[in-house]
């Protein structure tokens, strides 16, 4: 997103702030998360009262309610078009939208597709834990096959949706993964994406102490994240771990080990900006535990028109060659006089 | 019909119904007739009939298309029973339509369809044009309207299959001529649709309309000329508009009275796609229009439009306001004004997609989960349309509520001659935004409406978060028993309170008597027809029209106490009966007709008579 840099640095953490208690379970990864925005905000040069941030329905959703800001906590699955709406009829605006697996990708899914196809200058970010928290521990869309829930005592049947596939396939502008064990990363991942013109597509890795706690230690845990989390920078080669690389066989990534005064010039450069989607796709589907789990912006296209910059210049050009004028709309051009 | 003078038969009014294939370009000519009778300063009421099928394989009884218009010198207010005259494009259209001809009735049929196999598309085992009985029944008129048309366009560059498409055209002159119909509308018509971009087939349809019409002249037919006098109605500027025309007009004459940018979203559906189609079309009106990707999308986006201070509108028709339910019961939690029209068709599930019902009252009052009132409003003819849309404009902003706003396909598509109101005369809706100078209280109520006040993102010092979680006044997350109980009865409060800014029912007739007619929504002109009929013949009987069905006007039950019955016609099961006796303790008698058609006159006059006897 950009919007014009009116109050720079006036701002604090603080002003976002609500006097709400907060009330995600002790531990959970939604406070992190919550931080860092809280965080990024105030660094963006907005004007406070020009944020509005749009929720579903999840634990995720209750977000709204601790942002000192305009906010709006909808119904399940439905927050991209109420997001929608709020950024069509005012493009000033600083739109964010908060959700989770399920109600982004599950009962959501359809108004997800098409807020990011319409590429609406709006930042989605994307709660995934894997699982259904509110509802108290259910799998979701994103869980792993056979996962064993209250509502699949032996095992889930479907196969997961992989969230930043399903955004390149919707034709997103701007698709990202962070992590809530990461609040450096977290800042400057939203920072990234209030800087893009287009809808932003933010995954961030969420721990649910409760329901899957640890879902994600695989990757992010401590003593591994350096061997599984693929950091990347753009224009720089995928390295991870100590001395491994990835490189590119046909289609395939492959892991390559590096030597001491091995040349890196084979391994793959990323560069976020490539209109193919297709080196996005080999990124997005990296995956424990066969490779590291990429993280950092996957994908950013600039350049294409947002849907309220195009509603709203569809609207000037018409006035351009004159307002409408009611007396003249109801009159139409075939009317008579009755004298 | 009266006396007849020179070539002309003089007449009050008269019923024309135009059939064909859904290719044949029967609503074209049935609009062009209307325009011209509008035109011819007649009062018109009209019936567009179309299948839900676009093409259904051409010639057979499922793709038959009709228009039905009454027109007059007196005052119309429906497109009559029966028609006085029918033009049958093919063995099927004649097939569908004419047992609703009465014997005598003037029947003209295109008898170059009238082969084998359309016949026998159409079930006819026998051409029936060949049948004596059949041929002395009628006023019949054969015309070989393809044969006739092709000759008339001799000269024409046009392809020999363009040239025959003409012959709606051709059928149309010569029903111009029958009628005294000026041809300049149609011309008119031509010149505009066609002129600049494809003058050929303009010209070839005018060269068809004029030989329709001078065959007319030299079939000797004078004897079924007939002649109507102008319709005596107010001075001013008139013109011809449609129910969903004027729902356009209204909303956007609402807006600019509050002062408000219009933001409209919408999901195609018939009968309500035309909204979508003519806001869209008004964007030098500066209205915002969201085609989304489904009805529950686009009911959120006009709630989100709302929340950032448009006024915004949906319309659908019935399967789209059950998507929309969730929804609904948002907008009315986080009371934001939002204008939900409902373009009544046959139901349930897709049901009749083409045909017209009254069957979504009950939905519209209670489909929400949880004590959820809402304002429902109902338009009773097309110009209605354009006020009923207006006060849902100002019940949404002056009580900061959704509103549903109902009429039906027949009123959506219908048409009717409009004294154009004066711009300047509309009233100014005062709907004010929080003043970011005093201190913000998301739901605090203004005394006399109850409503809450609006702050809209990007003011600063108003930040607030709203949601569908119940809240205090404050608008925090509120779960307490008490505070619940009071939150649900000042929304219904709110809604009620609706009632005090209404003006005293209208009674058409007598202030008391022996039946009341209640009525709502499309069947306004045949109950008022019946009602002033059966007046004229000395039965107390009188009628009114609710505009507000919920609340409903404080009058009403006084006025019901005053008759002794009272009968409630309705095209569906009796839902607004069920509504009167649950509310008033009366024993509504309910008359319900759920065929896909409107009443007609006599039907309600049998009905009512049989209440009387």
């Amino acid at each position: 997103m950009s919007t014009t840099n009116t109050e720079e640095g006036s701002l604090t953490k603080k002003d976002f702030v609500t006097e709400n208690d907060v009330r995600w379970c002790p531990g959970c990864g939604d406070y992190a998360i919550l931080n860092a925005v809280q965080r990024t905000l105030p660094e963006l040069g907005v004007p406070k009262e020009k944020f509005v941030v749009v929720s579903g329905i999840g634990c995720s959703s209750r977000f709204p309610y601790y942002m000192n800001t305009y906010g709006f906590h909808t119904i399940h699955g439905r927050a991209p078009t109420v997001a929608t709406g709020v950024k069509s009829a005012n493009p000033d605006l600083s739109v964010w939208m908060v959700t989770g697996d399920g109600d982004g990708l599950s009962i959501g899914g359809n108004h997800l597709m098409h807020l990011l196809r319409r590429n609406l200058d709006i930042n989605v970010l994307l709660f995934n834990n894997r699982i259904y928290g509110l509802t108290k521990g259910q799998y979701s869309p994103t869980s792993e096959v056979g996962k064993k829930t209250k509502s699949t005592p032996v095992g889930s049947l479907d196969y997961p949706i992989n969230p930043l596939l399903f955004a390149l396939g919707s034709e997103a502008t701007f698709i990202a993964r962070t992590s809530d064990t990461d609040q450096k990363h977290m800042v400057e991942t939203f920072k990234a994406a209030q800087a893009h013109k287009g809808t932003s597509f933010i995954e961030i890795f969420q721990n649910c102490v409760i329901f899957n706690n640890n879902a994600f230690d695989t990757v992010t845990g401590r003593e591994v994240r350096s061997e599984q989390a693929l950091m990347l920078e753009e224009g720089k080669p995928l390295r991870f771990g100590e001395n491994k690389g990835i490189r590119l066989n046909g289609f395939d990534p492959e892991i390559v080990e590096l030597q001491d005064g091995d040349d890196e010039s084979d391994l793959l450069v990323h560069h976020s900006k490539t209109n193919n989607p297709a080196y996005a796709s080999i990124l997005a589907q990296m995956a424990y535990p066969a490779f590291p789990t990429p993280f950092g912006i996957l994908r950013q296209i600039e350049g294409r028109e947002t849907y309220e910059d195009a509603l709203h210049s569809q609207i000037k050009a018409s006035q351009s060659k004159g307002e409408g004028n009611l007396q003249e709309l109801l009159t139409g051009q075939n009317s008579w006089v009755v004298e | 019909m009266t006396q007849a003078t020179d070539s002309f038969e003089e007449i009050e009014s008269a019923v024309v119904r135009f059939a064909g294939d859904s290719g044949d370009g029967m609503q074209t000519i049935g609009e062009r007739f209307t325009d011209s009778s509008a035109f011819a300063g007649n009062d018109i009421a009209t019936l567009p009939d179309f299948p839900a099928e676009i093409r259904a394989p051409a010639g057979t009884l499922a793709g038959v298309s009709g228009y039905q218009l009454q027109f007059g010198s007196r005052s119309i207010l429906t497109p009559g029973d029966e028609p006085d005259a029918l033009v049958a494009m093919n063995p099927a259209a004649l097939k569908s339509n004419i047992s609703d001809l009465p014997e005598g009735g003037m029947l003209v049929v295109n008898v170059d369809s009238f082969k084998k196999m359309n016949l026998k598309k159409a079930g006819y085992e026998s051409n029936p044009l060949e049948d004596e009985e059949f041929r002395k029944k009628y006023q019949l008129i054969e015309l070989d309207l393809t044969t006739l048309t092709k000759e008339a366009l001799s000269e024409s560059p046009l392809k020999p299959s363009d040239k025959a498409r003409c012959k709606n055209f051709f059928a149309l002159g010569f029903m111009c001529y029958v009628y005294g119909r000026p041809l300049d509308p149609t011309l008119k018509f031509f010149d505009q649709k066609w002129g600049k971009r494809l003058p050929e087939v303009a010209e070839a349809n005018s060269t068809a309309l004029k030989a329709g019409h001078n065959l007319g002249d030299t079939m000797e037919t004078a004897r079924n000329r007939y002649q109507l006098a102008k319709a005596v109605v107010q001075p001013g500027v008139y013109r011809k508009i449609s129910g969903n025309e004027a729902l356009v007009y209204g909303l956007v004459a609402g807006a600019q009275s509050a002062n408000r940018e219009l933001l409209y979203s919408g999901y195609p559906i018939t009968p309500a796609s035309p909204v979508l189609e003519g806001l869209s079309a008004l964007k030098k009106f500066g209205i915002k229009t969201v085609q989304a990707e489904d009805e529950i999308a686009a009911m959120g986006v006009a709630i989100g439009a709302s929340f950032a201070g448009d006024l915004s509108v949906v319309a659908t028709s019935g399967p789209g306001m059950c998507l929309k339910s969730e929804f609904i019961g948002l907008a009315s939690i986080t009371e934001l004004p939002v204008i939900i029209c409902n373009v009544q068709r046959g139901g349930p599930s897709t049901g009749l997609p083409t045909k017209t019902e009254q069957s979504d009252l009950l939905q519209s009052l209670f489909s929400r989960h949880g004590d959820c009132p809402l304002p429902v409003i109902a338009a009773h003819s097309p110009s209605d349309c354009f006020e009923c849309s207006i006060e849902a404009c100002r019940i949404a902003l002056t009580y900061c509520t959704p509103v549903i706003y109902l009429s039906d396909l027949y009123v959506a598509n219908g048409a009717e001659p409009w004294l154009v109101p004066n711009a300047a005369d509309i009233p100014s809706i005062d709907a004010k935004f929080a003043d970011p100078s005093e201190e913000y209280i998301s739901y605090k109520r203004n005394p006399n409406t109850l409503a809450r006040t609006q702050a809209i993102p990007g003011q600063p010092g108003l930040e607030h978060r709203i949601g569908g979680l119940e809240k205090s006044e404050d608008g925090g997350v509120n779960y307490d028993p008490e505070n619940h109980e009071q939150m649900t009865h000042l929304r219904a409060d709110k809604v009620e309170r609706i009632a005090d800014s209404l003006p005293p029912t209208q009674l058409h007739g007598e202030q008391q008597g022996d039946l009341l007619v209640i009525g709502w929504g499309g069947t306004y002109g045949a109950i008022t027809s019946a009602t002033q009929a059966m007046q004229a013949e000395g039965f107390s009987i009188s009628s009114l029209h609710l505009r507000h069905l919920n609340p409903l006007p404080k009058d009403l039950g006084d006025i019901i106490k005053r008759f002794k019955k009272v009968i409630v016609p309705e095209l569906n099961l009796g839902q607004l009966s069920l509504i009167l006796r649950a509310k008033y303790l009366v024993d509504a008698i309910p008359l319900t007709k759920v065929q896909g058609k409107p009443f007609k006159v006599s039907e309600l006059r049998d009905s009512f008579h049989k209440e009387l006897s």
